[in-house]
């Protein structure tokens, strides 16, 4: 992998044909449904990058992790990992990789912490000496040293997640996949990990992993670059910076209002001035504005007062990656706005 | 230099995947109501009803070694045939088909953490039947008798691994495919009598359940006044075990990998509730 690409996707294409059920499929149309998971994506992550994929619930994220991990073949296009084709030898792209998906429930209950990560060292053929001093070094890192000896049943779903995400680190991998690795912890066990994240990329240079997210902040805090996906496609990939760059000129804008009789109605008419979200917080309306011109905030204001709204608040701020998404695809991260 | 790391892979794999098997399943205390205490249940009604039809007391010890043996089919069934299955579920199956390691290492390990977890079941069952119903053994040779009882794990553990595959594949739901097994297999095989009973055809289909053999063999040397009874000479029986086992075990490899392919190729069989 020498001036090495560790991920290389081309036209990476992957459809689902799901069969519909007995009695459900509507005359004249096949009875098979498919679904585009991923269409067209070029992708190059050279190693040593933390990259970042970033998009909703849905986006197609996972499924890129899947092919990638050799999990699922790809329908079209091809993808190679550390230079090794996934379809043609996904064995040999099995010893450069390990993968850690977020909300996962591996391991077995009756065995400890310690035990369940030992088991995971011998498959990947680490020592047992090897494996246990990794072990410990993990479960210190993620926290979880006084839980070594509890078995993982006693474990609540943070504890486990973190267990799971030192699992991943345990065979230390020239090119790791995280899948959401943060999703459903809280903020400070968060924290913790993506320091570690970072810390373990300094560690070595030639150590690549790519992440997946629908947190912004999570993506614009460790990525050096983050590809923005919708609907299986790659709509933007750049540093995170440059990506907010690209919102220069326009204005992001958070209006707060109370009395809107009717929110679709305003949204519709905002719209005419830049994307937007919209959602009901502590009892009155936050509109993320995402405006083209700068000066398009008088019109906004006036618009609200023509909806019969009263404005409580109204901050103008730094555009975030999350309104990048909002800027290309008309609606946020989490799905609302459309 | 290769050969030799992939060997040592290879061996590492099965032990610690076989780790699990061997300790977790001792550490939940109810297997010596279930898996000692209700088969030694199950033993005592056959010995009442041989004993009150006045058979030959050897009957009392084919039952008691029909008991002991169930412990390894229910094992097969549930946790070798159906354990791929429930891997999935639990979210175990992508790791293990991420890891840079053989799957046929990963079913080895289960098989054999199986066996070693199920033996301590099986001797308790044989060890407390004996001596609750005072059965006489007449054992006639020894390498012969460990010879069949190794080769009828090795192709009944290669039949849950040829299975496990099979679940995935078919069988959405695992738990109705092993109790759809469970009690036909405990008939066929003459876990309770022997087999012959069922007559020479029924007996022969039978044989390809490797307990069937198993037990015959068994039965013939620990019992040797009741030849009358056996199904087949041991020696025939033995070599039919080997072939099993050479059947089930390259069928399992086979199966693993064609499930693997499915599994890459419709995204469907590693993801859970599928």
């Amino acid at each position: 992998m020498s001036m090495s690409l560790a991920v290389k996707t081309e036209n990476l294409g992957r459809v689902f044909r799901l069969k519909r059920r007995e009695g459900k499929t509507p005359r004249g149309e096949p009875a098979r449904k498919e679904v585009v998971a991923l269409s067209g994506v070029d992708l190059e992550v050279p190693a040593g990058e933390l990259f970042g994929v970033l998009g909703p619930n849905g986006a197609g994220k996972t499924t890129l992790i899947k092919v990638l991990n050799t999990l699922l073949s790809p329908t079209s296009g091809r993808a190679r990992v550390a230079g090794v084709d996934v379809c043609e030898n996904p064995a040999e792209v099995r010893r450069h990789i390990g993968v850690v998906s977020g909300g996962e429930t591996s391991g077995y209950g009756l065995l400890t912490v310690e035990e369940n990560l030992w088991m995971f060292t011998q498959f990947y053929g680490l020592s047992s000496r090897e494996g246990k001093r990794r072990i410990a070094y993990l479960l210190d890192i993620v926290g979880l040293a006084d839980r070594a000896k509890t078995k993982i049943y006693h474990l609540s779903t943070g504890m486990r997640q973190k267990m799971n995400f030192a699992r991943g680190f345990l065979t230390d991998p020239e090119i790791l996949f995280l899948d959401e690795p943060t999703l459903g912890l809280d903020v400070q066990t968060s924290r913790l990990l993506r320091d570690f994240v970072r810390r373990w990329m300094e560690e070595q240079r030639e150590r690549t992993i790519l992440l997946t997210t629908h947190y912004m902040q999570e993506a614009d805090e460790l990525c050096g670059r983050v590809a923005i996906i919708d609907q299986g496609t790659i709509l933007a990939c750049d540093r995170p910076a440059a990506l907010k760059r690209k919102l220069q000129g326009s204005s992001a804008v958070r209006l707060q209002l109370v009395g809107v009789e009717d929110p679709q109605g305003l949204a519709e008419r905002l719209r005419e001035l830049g994307a937007l979200t919209l959602s009901e917080v502590d009892g009155h309306l936050e509109v993320d504005l995402i405006l083209e011109r700068d000066n398009a905030i008088q019109r906004a204001l006036g618009m609200v007062g023509e909806s019969g709204g009263e404005i409580v608040g109204l901050q103008k701020r730094e555009p975030t990656l999350e309104d990048v998404f909002i800027a290309l695809v008309g609606r946020g991260l989490s799905g609302e706005g459309r | 230099m290769r050969l030799r790391r992939e060997g040592a892979l290879f061996l590492r794999t099965v032990i610690g995947r076989a780790y699990p098997r061997m300790v977790g399943l001792q550490r939940e205390k109810s297997w010596l109501v279930f898996d000692v205490l209700l088969p030694l249940l199950q033993v005592s009604a056959f010995v009442f009803i041989y004993r009150a039809v006045q058979a030959p007391p050897e009957f009392t010890g084919f039952v008691v070694l029909g008991g002991a043996m169930t412990a390894y089919w229910m094992n097969v069934l549930w946790n070798m045939a159906s354990q791929l299955y429930w891997e999935k579920e639990t979210g175990n199956l992508e790791i293990y088909m991420v890891a840079p390691t053989s799957r046929m290492a990963i079913l080895l390990g289960m098989a054999l953490g199986g066996m070693v977890a199920t033996t301590v079941r099986a001797a308790a069952v044989l060890i407390l039947g004996t001596l609750l119903f005072r059965v006489e053994i007449a054992l006639t040779d020894a390498p012969a008798l460990v010879g069949v009882f190794l080769l009828t794990l090795v192709a009944l553990y290669g039949m849950g691994m040829l299975l496990s595959s099979l679940y995935l594949l078919f069988g959405r739901e695992a738990w109705h495919m092993s109790n759809l097994l469970q009690e036909p297999v405990y008939l066929l095989s003459g876990l309770y009598f022997p087999v012959r009973s069922l007559g020479a055809w029924a007996a022969a289909g039978a044989s390809l359940i490797p307990m069937t053999l198993g037990l015959d063999a068994m039965r013939q040397l620990l019992f040797p006044a009741m030849t009358d009874f056996a199904f087949l000479p041991v020696h025939y029986e033995l070599a039919i075990l080997g072939g099993l086992s050479i059947l089930f075990v390259g069928g399992a490899r086979w199966a693993l990998a064609y499930m693997e392919g499915v599994a890459r190729r419709q995204g469907r069989l590693t993801v859970r509730g599928q």
